[in-house]
């Protein structure tokens, strides 16, 4: 694929938010790591039990180097949430979104992976968003021929400026590791975050609660990330490995499509593509994008 | 770049780029292209993006009649572009507008030539005969065609049969602004062989060699090889040439915008329009009393139909029938309609049946599709009363070619009654002929297809209208929903009561106008300016349909079901009227 841009991003709705910069244990103690953001380099370590410390890279001091916190004049903002370390190149909010099954006793919090894609943040959140694509992306596993209508789906964005896609359903031969057998499974949506999205759906293990998936995308540039899974699932059966693997099976075959669209930058615009009754959240997300004031990652409307 | 190298033909791709159903990933002039050969050797060559979600077609899947898309599964037809099936929503007929942009193709000396909007002929090279020409490995260049032509007229190269002989004197025998013609003369032999380099972006080009006579069997790899090491030195030569310019801008083609109409929802034609010029090519007996009739185009190109899909035929004598199409996915080079002749004719059937000839121009309008294919069906079960088989052949070649789980039941009178043989034997076992049963018997056997329902079985019935209502009875009897039955009837046989008057208010264009006995809803909107699409105008075909707001409508089509009719927020405006003072329709 085409090698990323690596323009800076001077777009402030985003440079103010908060960014997944590494999982929490690649934060090595008295070690230097570093990332890409949105165009920027950024370097991150911490010292020994201390809380993690990220900052713009600095001549002279690069990955893998000794830390001490004597090398950094300027830090930028951090919070370790989620089990990832979010940093801010601008003026965050206080909050990163809620998530509040993280901290539910019986729940395994897993990071599945970070994967780079060679697209926009805003093409990835939209493809995590879509169920018309299970049956000829994911078949076999979260769809198959020939079941493969999207029934209506309420779409709706809540006070704190959240988008919500409820009562959604699609078939599904095998929901997740522990399903057997083809079943009709409820997910819900929701997009609190311009490269963030989570999912909640039906859990197979107890139909009473929902898990949960979230994909948390770093711009490395303006079209291409790096995509971070996480999940928040019951399931006392699964080892981590089948769970992760599952999750990075699914990614795998979105990966091919998000980089076979053109153009890479998602078209806010929306006489750009044809949309469908079935895209109304993403029909949503584009026109929530537009009215956020985000310009990085996608092509404003005119 | 010059500005008209947009009206120019430029060769896109080679023959030998399109085996089987391959889709080959192009490029001219910035602009992504999908080229792909269909079964009927008709060569597309599309804009690369699917018009849903962007992604490139060239990593669709061609299955020889349509390309679909690896994202979401949306068909396009060959020839047209046109968008034939939607998955997401399977009920549903896609738009007549959801077209992708198709380029011009035309093969010839081994190549395809396409172009932006290319004026006049393909070049034609004096020196070429498209049956004697011999295609060289096509080179790409990392450089700008300007640049690259001016290089190759240098290019020297052997006359076949002397590789190695004595070096050989070269002539330029032509040159355009993309192409050069050279001749190679050595050991008294000469080769001529013609250049001409494709403009791929600003600073790639890919240089198309072709020579004039195709070598003898034993010289052929020799022949390929020596140009391939002779271009592959030139490329370098024009490479280094080119790293030592300051780089080119890159070009940006143009993505067209979708219609306006597609980004909020779908357009509607208006009225009984014949946009369509067609010649009869074929006409033939195709079982008792049937005629076979195929249509080709005059001029413009047969636009997109799908599964299910009818036109409207606009007959020498003034009057305007239905007939379906029977034509299986990708064959849209013609339309196919069979046309049974009724004994009670008005003139319909006869007209054609006695009249019209091979050879003779008629007018029809684009298809419509009022009996839309679901394909996300686990069991699919047609059933054909006569000439009703018409759009369930049809719907049967889809999904044989989807492979999936269906059967096509054809009742007739005899052998001799069964329409479209060839295209029941490809279908083989999907077949099932049900010959001379008597209405009991036709009924027993129908109870007997339907006694099972499922979740996401499917039937699908056209035929006479006591067949249908016998279908449609036994399948609510065995338990199908309403939604699970579809059916297409040919007329509707009610009797029309058209005495009373009522009052309709158009609530988005804020009219309210009166409907007087005598005159139909549709012929009071139509006088008043109001557009709206229509087919049959007997209540049977569907097209002029509109919901209701509010009023209870007095049903007198054909096309509604029961469930349809009992909830009263649809009306078919040609025929039904109002129990209610008021109806307030959505238009």
């Amino acid at each position: 694929m085409t090698a990323a841009t690596t323009d800076l991003c001077s777009n402030e709705v985003i440079l103010n938010q908060w960014h997944p910069i590494a999982v929490v244990n690649e934060v090595r103690e008295g070690v230097v790591g570093e990332t890409t953001l949105l165009g920027c380099c950024v370097n991150f370590s911490a010292a020994a039990g201390a809380d993690a410390v990220a900052w713009r890279s600095v001549p002279g001091i690069r990955a893998g180097d000794s830390f001490d916190t004597s090398l950094v004049n300027e830090s930028l903002p951090v919070l370790v949430q989620y089990g990832y370390v979010w940093s801010s190149l601008g003026e965050p909010p206080a909050q990163l979104f809620e998530l509040p099954e993280y901290a539910e006793p019986d729940r395994r919090n897993i990071h599945a992976a970070t994967i780079g894609v060679a697209c926009s943040a805003p093409r990835a959140v939209e493809n995590f968003l879509d169920m018309g694509h299970f049956p000829f992306v994911h078949t076999g596993i979260l769809g198959i021929e020939p079941h493969t209508e999207v029934l209506e789906y309420e779409v709706d964005i809540d006070d704190k400026n959240e988008i919500w896609a409820t009562e959604c359903v699609f078939y599904q031969p095998m929901a997740a590791t522990t399903s057997e057998g083809g079943q009709m499974t409820d997910y819900v949506y929701r997009v609190p975050h311009p490269y963030c999205v989570l999912l909640y759906k039906s859990c197979p293990l107890d139909p009473t609660r929902m898990d949960v998936i979230g994909l948390f995308v770093r711009s490395v540039a303006a079209d291409h990330i790096e995509a971070s899974m996480f999940l928040s699932v019951i399931d006392g059966e699964s080892t981590d490995s089948e769970i992760k693997r599952f999750q990075q099976t699914i990614f795998a075959q979105d990966k091919p499509i998000l980089e076979n669209q053109h153009p890479k930058l998602l078209p806010l615009d929306p006489r750009f593509e044809t949309p469908i009754r079935a895209d109304n959240v993403a029909i949503t997300y584009r026109r929530w994008l537009s009215e956020l004031g985000v310009t990085y990652g996608v092509i404003p409307a005119a | 770049m010059s500005d008209d190298w947009m009206n120019l033909w430029h060769p896109v791709a080679t023959t030998g780029d399109l085996p089987h159903r391959h889709t080959f990933h192009g490029k001219l002039l910035g602009r992504e292209l999908a080229v792909w050969r269909a079964d009927d050797d008709f060569v597309n060559v599309w804009e690369n993006r699917c018009l849903h979600r962007g992604v490139r077609l060239s990593i669709g899947i061609n299955d020889g009649r349509e390309l679909q898309c690896q994202y979401h599964g949306w068909r396009y037809a060959n020839r047209t572009a046109g968008c034939t099936y939607i998955p997401a929503h399977p009920a549903d007929a896609p738009a007549q507008t959801i077209c992708n942009r198709t380029f011009p193709a035309i093969e010839r000396y081994g190549l395809v030539w396409s172009g932006e909007d290319p004026l006049g002929e393909v070049p034609g090279f004096a020196v070429l005969d498209d049956g004697a020409a011999f295609g060289l490995r096509s080179i790409s260049v990392n450089a700008s065609a300007e640049l690259t032509i001016a290089h190759l007229a240098e290019y020297e190269f052997q006359p076949v049969g002397h590789f190695d002989g004595a070096a050989a004197t070269m002539t330029a025998d032509a040159r355009s602004e993309l192409s050069v013609t050279l001749t190679s003369h050595a050991h008294e032999a000469a080769s001529t062989a013609v250049f001409y380099v494709q403009p791929v972006d600003a600073d790639v080009s890919v240089i198309r060699g072709v020579l004039s006579e195709t070598p003898a069997d034993g010289d052929q790899i020799v022949t390929l090889r020596h140009h391939s090491t002779e271009l592959a030195r030139l490329r370098e030569r024009i490479e280094a040439d080119a790293a030592s310019r300051p780089a080119p801008t890159p070009m940006v083609a143009t993505i067209e915008q979708v219609p306006r109409s597609l980004s909020a929802v779908a357009e509607t034609p208006s009225g009984r329009k014949a946009d369509y010029r067609v010649v009869v090519a074929r006409k033939w007996e195709t079982a008792e009393r049937v005629a076979g009739f195929e249509l080709e185009s005059i001029g413009n190109p047969l636009p997109t139909y799908q599964p299910g899909a009818h036109i409207d035929v606009h007959l020498p004598n003034g009057l305007i029938r239905q007939y379906s199409l029977t034509n299986g996915p990708g064959e849209g080079s013609v339309y196919r309609i069979g046309v049974k002749l009724e004994p009670g004719s008005r003139g319909g059937s006869s007209c054609l049946h006695e009249t019209v000839r091979e050879g003779d121009v008629l007018a029809i309008s684009a298809p419509r599709n009022n009996f839309p294919l679901r394909r996300d069906s686990v069991k699919t079960i047609l059933v054909a009363g006569g000439i009703g088989v018409t759009p369930l052949l049809a719907m049967a070649q889809t999904l044989a070619r989807d492979g999936l789980d269906y059967k096509l039941h054809y009742f007739a009178q005899t052998d001799d009654h069964l329409a479209f043989a060839p295209v029941l034997d490809r279908l083989g076992d999907g077949v099932v002929r049900h010959l001379g049963l008597s209405p009991d018997d036709t009924g027993s056997t129908l109870t007997q297809l339907l006694a099972e329902y499922d979740g996401a079985y499917h039937v699908y019935v056209c035929g006479p209208g006591p067949m249908l209502e016998a279908t449609r009875d036994i399948a609510a009897d065995a338990g199908w929903p309403d939604d699970a039955v579809h059916f297409e009837y040919f007329k509707n046989t009610t009797e029309i009561d058209d005495s009373s008057t009522f009052e309709i208010s158009l609530a988005r264009s804020a009219l309210t106008l009166d409907v007087p006995g005598g005159k139909t809803i549709l012929e009071v909107l139509r006088d008043n300016g109001v557009p709206m699409p229509s087919s049959c105008e007997q209540g049977a075909c569907g097209t002029c349909s509109v919901n209701v707001l509010e009023g209870e409508p007095d049903h007198q089509d054909v096309h509604l079901n029961k469930s349809e009719k009992a909830a009263g927020n649809r009306i078919m405006t040609c025929v039904s009227r109002a129990k209610s003072a008021r109806l307030v329709l959505d238009i």
